[in-house]
């Protein structure tokens, strides 16, 4: 029956074609801006690691100011001091641990006739590669002796290896920067997570970096942060020893841990180590330390734009409006096709059977509205792109990918179906004999 | 067949009760062909809709082929409906964006017979009222007449007992009136009991049994036909 009920659906389509035509615009408008703002959060909100997101927790430890939170009225400090960053590296207490940092660095080509040119490079530790299970062409990353050992090795991306030995297995040759030779370890396929998860406090939505080194060579280099640097009190003097020192926080510290006992326990290794400073002066302010997996830290950085929860409750308030409007199209459709009804149950059509047919035929307006809706959603994405400009950023969030598309499909289906739910009820009222000799 | 004992059907509005029928009883043998006349308005297509399960009664009892059908639910009255009646309307009620064979089809459809089953039928009641090579037409694409059959057709395709016909030859010319009054008499002779309101005396002649309703009452002396039509 469900092939036959397609068929009428198609048929009262046809037959009445601007009812339709309206109707289906009404979704379509309706899902084609609920759509826009639902993929714009979607893709802001998505999980950029997600095989992984549940063991790499972000670390924060309350070292600021006694008289004033960090962040709002209790916050820790989104990144932490040198002291702090270097010691909770250093204990390897998780199962892998990361600190880095963001710096510029020069790149000078063997080939003369190529200029120097800028790279936003991260001083990071070995753990790096394999925490954030970054994708390799050649080689990989360096391990932990060449940390302890401040060798100068390198991992580049897939751009910086082309223009520097034309795409080419790099992997133990040289790269000069500002002056410095570092031996490839590695060179990064195209690796791209959005939102720029491992470093919240600068970009959300910033680009990886092109070159990694490590941190014990930036630090001996004495390379400060790019980043953001925050200080509750200035450093005693002048000099990178004195900034080293400072209560300055510009690193970010990532662990992994797994399950709840292990977190549990690092936790209580960061509680010892803030009372360890607590005896030694800092700390002044109460026990406040944290640690926060990928999804967490995206919500507790707000990485999703209060703007735009707002423009998705708007968004959604549209959609019902259109879906209200639906409602009194498909009522007036109905009682046209009163008589039609009213001659199918005097031929033996259950009220069940007329509920069916017509929910099947909203289904197919919906499924076609669903589909006039991302033609809608890619208009209004292109929208926003002309609106705010070219950028990476945007680029990105307006892209749709397959998933967007089939919640498209499916809502517009089921708020054709929503809307069609009383009007259908009405028409299965409808008495066999109500309209036989008007017909 | 057909077994009515005191049907009454009362209209009711806030301000306004109209009693369509009044204490109505009839008998209808089987295989029997009965017309019903009567004035507009007497309670001809009420008596029609009440027999035929479109309507329910306000009281008395009804029986259909033995079985007392005044208190079925509304899914058992489409069941009945669908498997031992057939309607023939005035004005066809064909549905207009279905071609022939879904015309018909459509009782079939509501029945749950499988493919083969329903094309068997539909091509066969489709050669039964010769029309068997417009299968595929449209009904704008037909003569009144032809549509006429074609519901015709329709109402025989689930093979019912029992054909209800309100005014079958209402918009027809008097030439396919006969064409179609002869398909009637033929279904008849093969044992369908039918029942038929019509204003025309000549047709009501025609059936086996002449019944009068006037005021919503089945009238015990049938007038003649000739002066009840002018009524």
């Amino acid at each position: 029956m469900f092939r036959y009920y397609l068929k009428l659906g198609l048929l009262s389509i046809r037959r009445n074609p601007a009812l339709s035509a309206l109707m289906i615009a009404a979704i379509a408008t309706g899902i084609g801006a609920c759509m826009t703002i639902v993929n714009i959060e979607y893709v802001m909100g998505s999980n950029p690691i997600p095989h992984r997101s549940d063991v790499l927790y972000y670390v924060q430890v309350d070292s600021w100011d006694p008289n004033e939170a960090a962040v709002d009225v209790d916050r820790p400090p989104r990144q932490l001091t040198y002291t702090d960053g270097t010691a909770l590296l250093e204990a390897r207490e998780a199962r892998r641990q990361v600190l880095s940092y963001m710096t510029w660095r020069v790149v000078e080509p063997e080939d003369s006739e190529q200029l120097p040119f800028q790279v936003q490079s991260r001083s990071t530790s070995a753990d790096f590669f394999p925490m954030f299970d970054t994708p390799f062409v050649y080689g990989g990353g360096w391990d932990k002796s060449a940390d302890d050992n401040g060798e100068y090795v390198v991992v580049i991306n897939k751009e910086v290896n082309e223009t520097l030995f034309g795409g080419e297995d790099s992997v133990g040759r040289t790269v000069i920067m500002n002056g410095d030779r570092y031996r490839v370890s590695g060179v990064l396929d195209t690796w791209d997570p959005m939102p720029k998860f491992y470093d919240l406090n600068n970009q959300h939505f910033g680009e990886v970096e092109e070159v990694f080194f490590p941190f014990s060579v930036s630090i001996a280099k004495e390379l400060s942060s790019n980043g953001n640097t925050n200080c509750w009190k200035a450093p005693d003097s002048n000099g990178w020893e004195a900034f080293k020192n400072s209560e300055c926080v510009w690193m970010q510290l990532w662990v992994e841990l797994h399950g709840a006992e292990e977190k549990q326990n690092y936790l209580a290794f960061l509680d010892a180590y803030a009372e360890s400073q607590k005896a030694l002066g800092r700390f002044a302010r109460p026990l406040n330390n944290r640690l926060n997996n990928v999804t967490e830290w995206m919500e507790i950085e707000g990485v999703v734009a209060d703007d735009v929860q707002v423009l998705l409750g708007l968004a959604v308030l549209f959609l019902a409006v259109c879906l209200l409007n639906t409602v009194g199209l498909i009522l007036a459709k109905v009682m046209r096709r009163a008589g039609d009804i009213s001659l199918r149950r005097a031929l033996g059509a259950s009220r069940r059977a007329i509920f069916v047919q017509y929910i099947v035929e909203a289904g197919v307006v919906g499924l076609v509205g669903g589909f006039m809706g991302i033609a809608m959603t890619w208009l209004g994405l292109q929208g926003i792109r002309g609106l705010f400009g070219q950028s990476r950023m945007i680029d990105h969030l307006v892209q749709m990918n397959w998933t967007m598309i089939l919640a498209a499909i499916f809502l517009a289906v089921m708020a054709a179906l929503a809307a069609a739910l009383y009007p259908t009820w009405r028409a299965c009222r409808i008495q066999p004999a109500a309209l036989l000799k008007a017909l | 067949m057909l077994n009515m004992k005191d049907i009454s059907k009362v209209y009711r509005t806030e301000s306004v009760e109209t009693h369509a029928l009044r204490d109505f009883s009839l008998h209808v043998e089987e295989g029997e062909f009965v017309s019903v006349t009567g004035p507009s308005g007497s309670g001809k297509t009420t008596f029609l809709n009440v027999a035929g399960l479109l309507e329910e009664s306000s009281s008395g009892i009804y029986e259909l082929d033995g079985r007392d059908v005044s208190s079925l639910n509304d899914n058992e009255r489409s069941r009945l409906r669908n498997e031992k009646i057939g309607f023939i309307f005035q004005s066809f009620n064909l549905i207009p964006e279905l071609d022939i064979f879904d015309n018909v089809d459509v009782p079939l459809r509501y029945r749950g017979f499988g493919n083969a089953e329903r094309k068997k039928r539909i091509e066969r009641v489709i050669d039964i009222v010769g029309l068997g090579s417009r299968i595929k037409h449209l009904p704008s694409q037909l003569s009144g007449g032809q549509q006429q059959r074609v519901a015709i057709a329709r109402a025989l395709a689930g093979e019912p007992r029992f054909l209800l016909a309100d005014e079958p030859t209402g918009n027809l010319d008097s030439e396919m009136a006969e064409s179609v009054m002869q398909l009637l008499e033929s279904i008849n002779a093969e044992g369908t009991t039918i029942v038929m309101v019509t204003h025309e005396p000549n047709l009501a002649q025609r059936a086996r049994r002449n019944i009068y309703v006037r005021d919503g009452q089945l009238e015990e002396a049938v007038p003649d036909l000739q002066v009840a039509a002018a009524l």
